[in-house]
């Protein structure tokens, strides 16, 4: 893991404000960085590779898109498999967002997440019922949990960066 | 819901995938979609002004920027969720917050300026709220991926 200097801060707290919506974007962040265009997008390719941006396009409302049946599916699977079943989750088409996470027992014993995302919940929970068997997740507890509606979808602030879009977690 | 045409949608699930590197990465994309960049880049303006799309721009890695990020639940009794959840929002570092269907009923991503800062936010919120928060921080990632087709 490389640190950040000054230069990669500058150029991720203007990047931050979104991507200029014109021809040459990459050469208007460089005029107002005093970089040439070449090294912006360099720089935006290492920060990529490094993973310090984890996507770069757009982030799309998935309410407003008609996705209105939006579950949280975690599993309780235990600590020498899970590795290797969230590899497989992760790549099953329509599972967005798969993370390994701590549990709390006894209060919250599951250690895998997912998001599914749709339209209806009858599809979504025939998509869930088809993955379990398919990716032999059936021995597994787990639990769906349903959103029921968004009480906030906004921007954090942190580091001294303006305001921003953070990933479900 | 939004209203897509065609053409809006094919931009939106082309952009999901990301937006290259180039010195005209419109132009490119207008190409492969089949429509001009003038059109493109008027679409795309349009549908941030709509709120279909929240941005466009990078997706940060908190954790490498210095900051803090966890996943947090609560159990909260359904007429006090209103309230909670209200309670919940006046911190800054929340950023996301849904009601979900299960005993833990609340769920919001915490995003804080400094990893301690977690703690110190879910105790905050712990003695606003009168009730126990779960810290469920991520160990390891397996798909990073959001893609929603429309």
């Amino acid at each position: 893991m490389n640190t950040l200097g000054v230069e990669d801060r500058a150029l991720i707290a203007l990047l931050q404000e979104g991507l200029p919506l014109c021809p040459h974007p990459y050469a208007l962040l460089a005029e107002r960085l005093g970089w040439d265009e070449a090294a912006v997008r360099a720089a935006i390719a290492r920060l990529q590779a490094d993973g310090v941006i984890r996507r770069f396009g757009v982030v799309v409302r998935h309410h407003e898109l008609g996705y209105r049946a939006n579950a949280m599916v975690v599993w309780d699977v235990p600590d020498a498999e899970v590795d290797a079943v969230g590899e497989r989750l992760a790549r099953w088409p329509g599972v967005n967002l798969c993370y390994r996470r701590t549990r709390r027992p006894p209060r919250w014993p599951y250690n895998l997440f997912c998001m599914l995302h749709g339209r209806e919940r009858a599809e979504v929970e025939a998509r869930i019922a088809e993955l379990r068997r398919a990716l032999d997740l059936e021995r597994y507890p787990y639990a769906v949990l349903f959103s029921l509606r968004r009480h906030q979808q906004r921007g954090a602030r942190f580091a001294g960066l303006p305001p921003r879009e953070v990933a479900h977690g | 819901m939004a209203e897509l045409d065609a053409l809006e949608r094919a931009i939106l699930n082309r952009l999901q995938r990301g937006l290259p590197l180039l010195a005209e990465p419109f132009a490119a994309v207008a190409e492969e979609l089949g429509c001009s960049q003038e059109e493109l880049l008027v679409r795309l303006q349009r549908l941030l002004a709509d709120g279909v799309l929240t941005r466009f721009g990078p997706l940060y890695n908190a954790e490498r920027l210095g900051g803090g990020l966890t996943l947090a639940a609560m159990a909260v009794p359904q007429d006090e969720l209103e309230r909670v959840a209200a309670r919940v929002n006046a911190f800054p570092e929340v950023a996301h917050n849904y009601a979900r269907e299960h005993r833990y009923n609340l769920w919001f991503v915490l995003a804080t300026e400094s990893r301690q800062r977690v703690g110190e936010v879910i105790a905050a919120i712990e003695a606003d709220t009168g009730y126990p928060v779960l810290d469920l921080p991520k160990l390891e990632e397996y798909g990073l991926e959001l893609y929603l087709p429309v």
